[in-house]
């Protein structure tokens, strides 16, 4: 079995990001870069594909040189091979341009059986890259697993959604998305991160792969951030007065116009 | 209107499926998009995928639609990823809307972005908000970081404008039968995905209340003080289609099980709203439903901690406002 794991670098989530009030732009500083946690699904489920089919995990990701951490921390999970996707050109892109890079890195591979990914990535939360690059390499996706059974070229998963679980049955190749439901990722032994540490990790830029400038990047993301600002967190309490049956009727008519009920 | 981007075919929302019915997030949306159409003189459509869905078409005219795409196959019985995104695909090629919306559904967010990756053009996931400009540019608000940073977001050139949109946030519009529109039935190829095949759908069944996933919670914490009051905290709940939760107290004192235990050693919950009655408003508590869209608290002490999370406060006993709000929210 080839097996790719896409993952992607996010700050930490267990820390709450801000926004600067002067420049507007998110306060970055002192927030550690880790891998996403479902793409951490992702790649406990591919190395445990591995480790009852054979095969080889290869995980890749696409961003800046520091992204080089979380993917030796994948190799000290269990990936035998990192790739890292990193040119200045790539930056700024959005879900569409991100996905080009990913789908013509995969191309350049060659071969493969499963490709995994999380199912979205919590700080942009778009859950696009998945089907993007799935449409993109003309594959089949099965989003939100949360079981898998492979059966030779079969794959059996379950789908876990809001409001059922469905069981599809797939034949591969095929694009995976994992949720947190799938499994408990594994931390990696210390004997492995000393491997990993050593072991080297593969840099791509843009004439590594076969890519169209124009739709790298900026130039080739279609959307752009207007504006971003924080949530309206009311410090300010309203206080609904005068007597109970008024302060009911004023509250039923506050939260309707707020669009709660 | 010289450059309104709606000149292009108008605005698209995807009717979706759930177990036969029509979705209510697409009359949701039908709504929404209606508003946009009406002030920029142009047309709304839905496109409605099935296997013998004729008679809701008519019901997405009921709901606003001036037109609705319809295609019936037995092919499209099942829902299939790539089946249906080609079909998407191949009409929207064809008829250029403006706007293309989808719910953020597990279907939506399924389907959405294959569409988009077919037009080659943006997508905005999981949007709270839609306005839209003079220039017919939808400026889409989405949460990210996990609701911590809201960004606005347009797709300036490409076309259509993709978004989906979370369930809940427009209101379904009035159904009305004297409205008229058009359905059209166009012949296009359909491609069965032969790869992949349904096997079974499990609906879910909650085993008691599942506090983490709950919209509407209505919390009570040590002010609650009898058997009485608690009776009406599980009637307003009830009211509202929500479940109670409580703080370690009521649990401590037995009056609860744990699962419904609110804050740092019990769940962190996240609901739309939460209604805290008798709650003081401890850290510990505080931070397993801070995140919660709209906090609203009663409390008889009006220097309760609660009141600066809360959005909304109402002091008073909970004997006395709670029988009130029970019989507003029940008309
Ligand atoms: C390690 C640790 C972990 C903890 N974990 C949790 C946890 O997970 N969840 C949790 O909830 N707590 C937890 N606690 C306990 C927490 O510190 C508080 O003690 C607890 O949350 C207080 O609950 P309360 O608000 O219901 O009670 P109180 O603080 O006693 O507040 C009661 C409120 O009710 C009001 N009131 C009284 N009578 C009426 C009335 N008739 N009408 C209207 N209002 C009235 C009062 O004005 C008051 O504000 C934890 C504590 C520790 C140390
Ligand atoms: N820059 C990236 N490099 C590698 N994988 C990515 C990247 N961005 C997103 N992904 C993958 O796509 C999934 C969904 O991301 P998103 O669409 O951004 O929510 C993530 O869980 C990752 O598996």
């Amino acid at each position: 079995m080839e097996i790719l794991v896409c993952i992607k670098q996010v700050p930490d989530p267990t820390v709450e990001v801000r926004i600067d009030p002067k420049t507007k732009n998110l306060v970055r500083e002192g927030i550690v870069g880790v891998i996403n946690p479902y793409d951490k699904n992702a790649l406990e489920e591919a190395i445990r594909i591995k480790e009852s089919q054979g095969g080889k995990v290869t995980v890749i990701s696409m961003g800046p040189p520091q992204v080089k951490e979380s993917l030796r921390e994948a190799l000290a999970m269990g990936a035998d091979e990192a790739i890292l996707l990193s040119d200045r050109e790539f930056g700024g892109a959005d879900t569409l341009a991100t996905s080009y890079v990913l789908a013509q890195a995969i191309k350049k591979l060659g071969k493969v059986d499963i490709i995994l990914f999380g199912k979205n990535a919590v700080d942009a939360d778009t859950g696009q890259v998945g089907p993007i690059v799935a449409e993109k390499l003309g594959l089949p996706q099965i989003t939100f697993a949360s079981k898998i059974s492979v059966d030779g070229n079969i794959l059996l998963v379950d789908r876990h959604l809001e409001e059922a679980t469905e069981t599809i049955k797939v034949t591969l190749p095929a694009v995976i998305t994992a949720c947190k439901e799938l499994n408990e990722p594994r931390y990696p032994n210390p004997l492995k991160i000393m491997k990993a540490a050593r072991k080297e990790i593969t840099v791509w830029g843009k004439t590594d792969i076969q890519v169209d400038a124009a739709k790298l990047g900026l130039k080739g993301s279609p959307t752009c951030v207007l504006e971003i600002f924080s949530p309206s967190k009311s410090t300010q309490v309203k206080i609904l007065n005068g007597s109970p049956e008024e302060a009911s009727q004023a509250l039923f008519t506050v939260l309707r116009e707020d669009k709660v009920i | 209107m010289v450059n309104s981007a709606l000149e292009r075919n108008g605005i698209w929302i995807f009717a979706e499926l759930q177990q036969g019915k029509l979705a209510n997030v697409s009359l949701e949306l039908l709504g929404k998009a209606k508003e946009f159409t009406i002030k920029q003189d142009s047309k709304l459509t839905a496109v409605l995928l099935g296997n013998n869905v004729k008679g809701l078409a008519q019901e997405l005219i009921f709901h606003g639609a001036d037109r609705v795409i319809l295609l019936d196959s037995p092919v499209l019985a099942e829902y299939k990823t790539r089946t249906y995104a080609q079909a998407i695909a191949d009409l929207a090629k064809e008829e250029e809307p403006s706007i293309l919306l989808f719910g953020a559904t597990s279907l939506g967010k399924d389907l959405a972005p294959r569409v988009m990756a077919k037009l080659e053009t943006g997508l905005t996931a999981d949007c709270l908000e839609l306005e839209l400009d003079e220039n017919g540019i939808l400026v889409q608000t989405k949460p990210s970081y996990g609701g911590n940073i809201m960004c606005k977001i347009i797709c300036p050139e490409s076309r259509p404008q993709m978004a989906t949109v979370r369930p809940k946030v427009f209101a379904v519009p009035p159904r009305d039968e004297k409205l008229s529109g058009e359905i059209i039935c166009p012949n296009i190829t359909l491609h069965d995905d032969k790869q992949v095949s349904f096997v079974s759908r499990v609906q879910a069944v909650l085993e008691g209340p599942n506090i983490e996933e709950a919209e509407i919670i209505v919390a009570g914490g040590r002010g609650i003080e009898t058997e009485d009051n608690f009776k009406l905290m599980e009637e307003l709940a009830g009211v509202l289609g929500g479940c109670i939760g409580v703080t370690r107290p009521l649990v401590d004192a037995g009056w609860a099980p744990h699962s419904l235990q609110i804050g740092q050693s019990g769940k962190t919950v996240k609901p739309k709203l939460i209604i805290t009655c008798g709650i003081s408003g401890s850290v510990q508590f505080s931070v397993g439903m801070q995140k919660a869209d709209c906090i609203v608290a009663i409390d008889k002490d009006p220097d309760a901690p609660i009141f600066s999370i809360a959005n909304y406060g109402i002091v008073g006993k909970i004997e006395d406002i709670l029988p009130n709000l029970i019989k507003t929210f029940r008309t």
